[in-house]
């Protein structure tokens, strides 16, 4: 009798254990995911993590519904139009922080998830100062899935040993460093077209207001007008004269090669420039090297693509499904490995991760953390797209005191200021 | 009674296209216009009044007239550029010379390629850089030994727009060029004998004779390329992006609405562009219709 009982209750056990890692299942047989991830490690990353989903939930099709087009500016097109139609995917991709919540939350479109988050632990996991960011009044509104760092320097370790240049940590310092470089007549910044000096500009500003500043700029308790910013864009207007004059004729990667090459010493790139040295076959630390911008040592300046739950999603039961997975650990290590980009999760095995992007997860685990302008943190698109639109005035005519005033007529007209 | 039949039976044909474009066309330049005039900004239509507030904002705004300049040296650089250059290659291949047939498709074939396609292309030509780097058009020059003639092209300040409208020309001569070898063959011979007994020679016939009678494909002419010059979008985005020294009203108009979510200035910026190009088109128009009116 006994005996009986134990086999059936090995048997329960046995049965409870499947059940746990077994396929889980819930009543939606779909799921309609919307990307920009069409190619190269995006897409494989996505691939990947869409594996880990298929495994955990066999019963769910997964209808990956991509469009194509640099950093989304299509698809995000093509997604205003379905949701303008009431037609929205379960759920779709975007920068995580403002460019997500100025959009969608101000038209309500998406859900908050924190339920989900309490319920999966990812408050445990993911750094403190990132909830802020990717929140609106406590409500939290996307999973980020991947995490890339914006203040990252690379430069050339041959070009700065040449030169007796140590690698500069400070702007004072930097300057200096790089009117040697012009001396010995090396482009001491490579830079690319207006978005990269858009980037730029919030590296400099993080890195001549430190970390406090430069998160009141986005609140509102920065004033854009104060001397503060007014020192900051001056050291940008200097940074900028150490560029290439054919800037605006390159792009990203151009600017990068310039460095490896050993045309260039420096440039300001967020860190997919790594996945793109290694594609070039260089070496990281005797080809190129990078550090925080300077001025910006232990802050993470970060942007992330994240996933939300649509407002009357077909499939929500589903679509939280792939959040979770989404969130996981497993699907973490899955997309970003490939995509080269670190977890938002603080928990991912380093093991799996290249040289640049273990250190990067160290720093990930370890900084304050703050957002991107250029990458949609930390502006809503109406904001940034008017910034840019005085960067842009500000690169033809230099002039430090009409940027600065476009930059609080910015604020007020779509930003926080009153 | 049969040609009312008829005439109810062309009308059925043609409806599906006109009821078409009574939607597709005026209706949504009808929406458009509403929405120029509300205070619709962000992804969620607000339809609230605003009169011409978004018009107006266009002219306090330095990006706007950044773009009205730049939209005046690329129209004049380009239309001036590619009827010269056409009427030239036109007179040129009308001496009935060896192979013209070859020359004609030649120097046609550029405008079946698509804008980008230009774009991209003279984006490697056009490069700016320097020393070790230096390649396109720049190396080129270097080779001949024309160093004065390296440029910075689109990149140059304040005139990197007439860069572009080089690449517009390259594309658009041979259509100009198709269309005046069009006109050329459709002067009368007897004209030209006439003016050859008066004693006229080649240079006088092209001057008095040839010229005059080719001005309404001139004018076709500047109708085409100008509005395509108003509203070039394409050719820039494939050379240079968005960015501010090129900008011109329809990067702008895209900007402003699908980047930064200001619908209501977006649609105000087109509507701005649909009648700068009525402005050039409408009296067009009329001068055709009774042309054939007359005829």
């Amino acid at each position: 009798m006994s005996k009986k009982y134990g086999l059936l209750s090995i048997l329960f056990v046995v049965m409870l254990v499947l059940s746990a890692c077994g396929p889980k299942t819930v009543e939606s047989d779909q799921v309609e995911v919307f990307s920009w991830w069409t190619g190269g490690g995006e897409a494989a990353g996505l691939e990947a993590m869409i594996g880990v989903f298929g495994t955990e939930y066999p019963s769910v099709e997964f209808i990956n519904a991509a469009v194509a087009g640099g950093a989304g500016t299509n698809a995000r097109a093509v997604l205003a139009t379905r949701l303008q139609a009431g037609d929205p995917p379960d759920s779709w991709q975007g920068h995580a922080g403002q460019e997500l919540i100025g959009t969608y939350v101000a038209a309500s479109q998406i859900l908050p998830l924190n339920d989900l988050y309490e319920q999966e632990g990812w408050l445990d996991v993911m750094p403190e100062t990132l909830i802020p960011l990717i929140s609106q009044d406590g409500d939290i509104y996307s999973v980020p899935v991947n995490i890339h760092r914006a203040n990252v320097m690379w430069y050339n370790p041959a070009i700065l040993a040449a030169n007796n240049i140590a690698v500069p940590t400070t702007l004072a310092d930097w300057f200096a460093a790089m009117d040697t470089l012009q001396a010995a007549g090396v482009i001491p910044l490579a830079m690319g077209e207006q978005w990269t000096a858009m980037h730029l500009f919030e590296t400099i500003m993080l890195g001549s207001l430190g970390a406090d500043k430069y998160n009141g700029l986005w609140d509102g308790s920065t004033d854009w007008g104060g001397a503060d910013v007014k020192t900051a864009l001056d050291n940008y207007k200097k940074v900028l004269s150490y560029t290439n004059s054919d800037a605006s004729s390159l792009t990203w990667q151009d600017a990068a090669q310039l460095v490896v090459n050993g045309d260039a010493a420096f440039t300001v790139m967020g860190d997919w420039a790594a996945g793109y040295f290694i594609e070039l076959g260089k070496t990281p630390n005797t080809d190129y090297g990078w550090t925080p911008v300077p001025g910006t040592n232990g802050v993470f300046q970060f942007l992330s693509d994240s996933f939300v739950l649509a407002v009357g999603a077909k499939h929500p039961d589903a679509a939280k499904a792939w959040l979770t997975v989404a969130g996981s650990k497993a699907g973490q290590e899955a997309f970003n490995p490939v995509k080269g980009s670190i977890c938002a999760r603080t928990d991912c095995d380093k093991s799996l991760f290249g040289v640049y992007l273990q250190s990067a997860m160290d720093d990930w685990a370890s900084n304050i953390v703050v957002g991107s302008l250029t990458h949609g943190v930390v502006a809503n698109d109406s904001w940034k797209n008017e910034i840019n639109t005085s960067l842009g005035l500000f690169l033809a005519d230099m002039d430090v005191a009409t940027f600065q005033a476009a930059l609080v007529t910015a604020c007020t007209g779509s930003g926080p200021c009153k | 009674m049969f040609r009312n039949k008829d005439r109810y039976l062309s009308f059925l044909l043609v409806s599906p296209s006109i009821l078409a474009i009574l939607i597709f066309v005026y209706g949504f330049i009808a929406w458009s216009i509403r929405v120029s005039l509300s205070k619709w900004k962000g992804l969620s239509p607000d339809y609230t009044w605003a009169g011409l507030e978004n018009y107006l904002s266009f002219f306090s705004d330095p990006r706007f007239s950044v773009d009205v300049r730049n939209t005046i040296v690329f129209t004049l650089v380009f239309v001036i550029g590619s009827i010269l250059l056409g009427l030239l290659l036109a007179v040129m291949l009308d001496q009935g010379l060896k192979g013209e047939s070859f020359f004609r498709s030649l120097f046609l074939f550029p405008m079946a390629i698509s804008y980008i396609v230009t774009g991209i292309v003279w984006r490697w030509l056009m490069n700016p850089a320097t020393g070790t780097r230096i390649s396109g058009f720049n190396l080129l020059f270097h080779y001949l030994n024309l160093d004065f003639l390296i440029n910075n092209w689109h990149t140059t300040r304040t005139w990197g727009i007439a860069a572009i409208a080089l690449a517009a020309i390259w594309q658009m001569s041979g259509y100009t060029m198709a269309m005046y070898l069009a006109g050329l063959r459709g002067v009368p011979q007897e004209l030209r004998e006439a003016a050859q007994i008066d004693g006229a020679n080649e240079i006088q016939i092209l001057r008095y004779i040839v010229l005059p009678l080719l001005s309404p494909i001139t004018l076709s002419a500047l109708i085409i390329l100008g509005h395509m010059s108003l509203k070039v979008f394409d050719l820039i985005i494939a050379v240079a992006g968005k960015q501010l020294p090129l900008d011109v009203p329809a990067i702008y108009m895209w900007q402003l609405t699908f980047d930064g979510l200001f619908y209501g200035r977006g649609a105000a910026l087109g509507i701005l562009l649909l009648i700068s190009v009525a402005i050039l088109i409408i009296p067009y128009i009329g001068y055709t219709l009774k042309a054939e009116a007359k005829q």
